[in-house]
């Protein structure tokens, strides 16, 4: 039972990724477009050369942690969709931190990363709060604290950081993941240190998750809360906990951008979309720490390779969104394709 | 011979089982016949089958002799077979009319809902079965026996000429499950057949005319009631012989250990469930709470295992104040609970067994160190518990929710027991097993309390209380409103006194 269990939490992420691929590939060829000529050029838009390396891990880094972000809070039963918003304040704080500290590396940067981690945590609290002492469902407070975060972002850095200017200055040289000789070998792409943030942090959420007393707690809570409470458990606290858990994770995805990609921090007319992107890749790495790695990493091969599509190609960009589309589509009706593994399973003996 | 139904050497499969192998039952018209099987025998698989939910791949099914398919539940009911559901199937709000005609309303050539004909209709069946209903009574306002009854008047009134009984006396009275048996009497009068499915031998020797028994998926086959006794039925239903009266020696009880005093609990919409109640139970006895079904007994038990707030009054434990204090504190002081509700409260069903055993303890040492698990140490507790109380499980790995109801409760008391509580609390711990597993339980009980331990049983069916306790409380509108002792009262009197009446003899009396 639990074998075929852990078998079935592979091959159906598998199957939807091969399944998306290949409706992507019947849509280019209807819209007249070679869809061999155009998976090549999303591939050697990611892998093509080092510095395509270097921008395709750059993109995998945030995805990673907002999918970490989504997937902690889901081991608790809690639809977390305000990665978005915990995005934003993290990359604010951090940023912040980065601009206003003055101080050694070492100092320096593990409190900008901090600060971006708690600011996001602060935004999973809040939510988290209101779920576990009023029942206010988390979905909703959620989605209302992305746009709170992205106008008050907004507000600050137009009115506190600079004088209605659109970008903040960039943050100091201690603040800084970016690496000159990561740079170097990647032919000068934007890929920092953060990567090894994001895998580090995909550990933690594996042992919290499957070592420890907490992690037990939190997916007991997701599990059966009233089972939980009778074991002496405190629900509230701990539907509290993994909504600020998550939040610090994506809270550090907005971090990587600020202190490793961009270096500063822009007033925003819209989302980022790596919080809604982590939801994506939450659900197809089974909200599973490992599983969120791998589903991040092909999210960032397809959004850096869709680049080299149109010029390549021909095949316009949007299509790329399509295929990842069409790949979330096949996930989340894994039950399909369960249905048909089982059926075929039954028909093979 | 006239038979209603028959079904005929019938075989389901399930990936991975056989849930009915080889099962024949066939029903003579105007009989009543037991289907009796442990849990999991394949009671319900088989009558899903005659209801069309499931399709047989081997056997045949026969309606007054004649071969049918029967693909899904509407080909049932056209056929006459009606089915009294355990769960009653009913809209609170309703009336009984509303309730009874949902889903065959019948309509005036205007489109309207005839309302006045159908409940004209409803009370002819009423009178004629001698039910009775009042057509008017909203749900909401009758009693659970009377529920009941709207039940199989919905069967009636769609026409049903076979009735399908799915325990139905697991929530009634002494008293009413009298009348039930009185109306199924009436019922066969009329020319009705019944099928019993029930694990009570008693009720079947005193109603039944013939008994079906299956066990672990196979018909064991039919036997006519009058020529055999509880003792061979639970031995064919089980495959070994059972032992009905639970051994013991007199109990010996020593310091209070349970003190409860003017106790006042409240549900979640503010009414007083638990109106003053006075309790004690010591180190050494069995106290059994007899009662209906909502007298605040669950109000009563979550309060003393911290579950529920306290509005006013005491509980000591030991002599140590546990009023509302938390779950895990009042667990910490030494309460053990076998919870009503094994799926709600008792277990993380996606946990597995072994993850399931250390769920109030998960924390302490050796179970985790430093906040770090020991799946090594948990496991090998899991299995020390698996083997001990004789849980059967493939694996301590397995899921708790891949396990069946006698295991799962057989891991939950392991559970409470070996904690070593002063004080066991259980909440109807044998509901829905089999008797072989009640005998394992009842006998467990009995082990805790010739140890010394407090144990406090509630429970709904009148046999448990009369064999286990050693003393009753009967529970009535949120009060004790009586203390008798099992071997000097009767099931009637303790139904009188659980139906409120006023017993002059008992030591304790409603005030």
């Amino acid at each position: 039972m639990t074998s075929n269990n852990k078998l079935f939490g592979v091959l159906v992420p598998v199957i939807s990724v091969i399944i998306g691929l290949l409706a992507g590939a019947v849509i280019m060829l209807l819209s007249g477009h070679n869809p061999v000529e155009g998976y090549a050029a999303l591939w050697a838009g990611a892998f093509g050369d080092s510095y395509t390396i270097g921008e395709t891990i750059r993109r995998t880094t945030p995805l990673i942690l907002t999918g970490l972000a989504v997937a902690f809070a889901f081991k608790t039963g809690l639809f977390n969709i305000g990665a978005e918003g915990q995005v934003i304040v993290g990359w604010l704080a951090a940023v912040w931190v980065g601009l206003a500290i003055d101080a050694p590396m070492i100092i320096h940067l593990p409190l900008a990363i901090l600060a971006g981690a708690a600011a996001g945590g602060l935004w999973g609290f809040l939510p988290g709060l209101l779920k576990a002492k009023l029942g206010v469902h988390e979905v909703i407070i959620t989605i209302m604290m992305n746009y709170i975060a992205l106008f008050v972002t907004n507000e600050i850095i137009r009115n506190v950081l600079t004088e209605q200017e659109t970008t903040t200055g960039t943050i100091a040289d201690t603040a800084s993941l970016a690496s000159d000789w990561l740079q170097s070998i990647t032919f000068y792409s934007r890929v920092h240190y953060g990567i090894l943030i994001a895998l580090f942090a995909a550990f933690i959420m594996w042992f919290i998750i499957e070592r420890t007393t907490y992690g037990y707690e939190l997916k007991s809570v997701g599990f059966n809360s009233h089972a939980s409470n009778y074991a002496g458990m405190n629900v509230s606290k701990n539907i509290i906990l993994s909504m600020v858990i998550g939040g610090a994770f994506a809270g550090l995805a907005g971090a990587m951008e600020g202190l490793g990609t961009y270096g500063t921090i822009s007033v925003m007319s819209g989302f980022t979309n790596l919080g809604f992107d982590g939801i994506a890749v939450a659900l197809l790495g089974s909200n599973n720490a490992f599983g969120v790695v791998l589903a991040g990493l092909l999210f960032g091969v397809l959004k850096e390779g869709a680049g080299e599509m149109p010029t390549a190609a021909g095949v316009p960009t949007e299509l790329v969104d399509i295929i990842i589309a069409l790949i979330i589509f096949f996930v989340a009706s894994s039950y399909i394709i369960r249905w048909a593994l089982l059926r075929f399973k039954k028909e093979g003996k | 011979m006239d038979y209603a139904i028959e079904m005929l050497n019938i075989r389901k499969e399930f990936p991975g089982i056989v849930a009915n192998d080889n099962i024949t039952i066939q029903l003579k018209k105007g009989e009543i016949h037991a289907l009796l099987g442990e849990n999991g025998a394949g009671k319900s698989t088989l009558m899903n089958v005659l209801f069309g939910l499931y399709q047989p791949e081997k056997g045949e099914i026969r309606v007054n002799g004649k071969t049918v398919k029967i693909t899904n539940p509407n080909i049932a009911n056209d056929l006459g077979i009606g089915m009294v559901h355990q769960h009653f199937m009913l809209v609170e709000p309703f009336t009984v009319t509303q309730n009874i005609i949902l889903g065959s309303e019948p309509k005036n050539k205007f489109g309207k809902i005839d309302i006045a004909t159908a409940r004209k209709e409803i009370q002819e069946l009423s009178d004629r079965y001698g039910l009775k209903v009042n057509p008017d009574a909203k749900i909401s306002e009758i009693s659970v026996g009377m529920q009941q009854r709207v039940e199989i008047l919905k069967t009636l009134y769609r026409g049903a000429e076979v009735l399908i009984f799915d325990e139905p006396t697991a929530v009634l009275t002494p008293q009413e499950i009298n009348e039930l048996i009185e109306i199924m009497r009436a019922l066969i009068n009329e020319g009705k057949s019944i099928i019993l499915i029930t694990h009570k031998l008693k009720e079947i020797m005193e109603v039944c005319d013939r008994c079906t028994v299956i066990r672990k998926g196979k018909g064991i086959g039919t036997v006519d009631v009058s020529e055999t006794n509880t003792n061979e039925l639970a031995s064919l239903m089980v495959g070994r012989e059972v032992n009905f009266k639970t051994e013991k020696i007199a109990a010996m009880p020593e310091d209070t250990v349970l003190s409860i005093q003017d106790l006042y609990v409240r549900d979640a919409r503010k009414v007083d469930l638990v109106k003053g109640l006075n309790l004690e139970v010591r180190s050494g006895e069995i106290v059994g709470i007899a009662g209906v079904d909502g007298n605040g007994q669950s109000e009563l038990v979550e309060a003393i295992t911290g579950l529920t707030k306290v509005k006013s009054g005491s509980i000591k434990l030991s002599g140590k104040d546990i009023t509302n204090l938390s779950p895990r504190k009042i667990t910490e002081s030494g309460v053990g609970h076998i919870p009503q509700d094994r799926h709600k409260y008792g277990l993380v069903l996606d946990y597995s067994i072994g993850e399931n055993i250390v769920l109030q303890t998960y924390y302490q040492k050796p179970y985790s160190k430093a906040k770090v698990l020991s799946y090594k140490e948990i496991f090998d507790k899991a299995k020390q518990i698996i083997e001990e109380y004789d849980v059967r499980t493939p694996s301590v790995y397995t899921k708790a929710r891949a396990l069946s109801g006698g295991n799962q409760q057989k891991a939950i008391i392991g559970r409470e027991v070996d904690r070593s509580p002063q004080l066991l609390i259980a909440t109807q711990p044998t509901r829905g097993l089999d008797v072989g597993a009640i005998e394992f339980i009842h006998k467990k009980l009995i082990e805790e309390r010739d140890k010394g331990r407090a144990i406090l049983l509630v429970s709904f069916e009148l046999d448990e209380i009369m064999n286990v306790s050693d003393r009753i409380a009967v529970m009535f509108d949120g009060k004790v409103v009586a203390n008798v002792k099992p071997e000097e009262t009767t099931e009637q009197e303790l139904g009188l006194l659980m139906a409120g009446s006023q017993v002059n003899k008992a030591g304790e009396t409603s005030r």
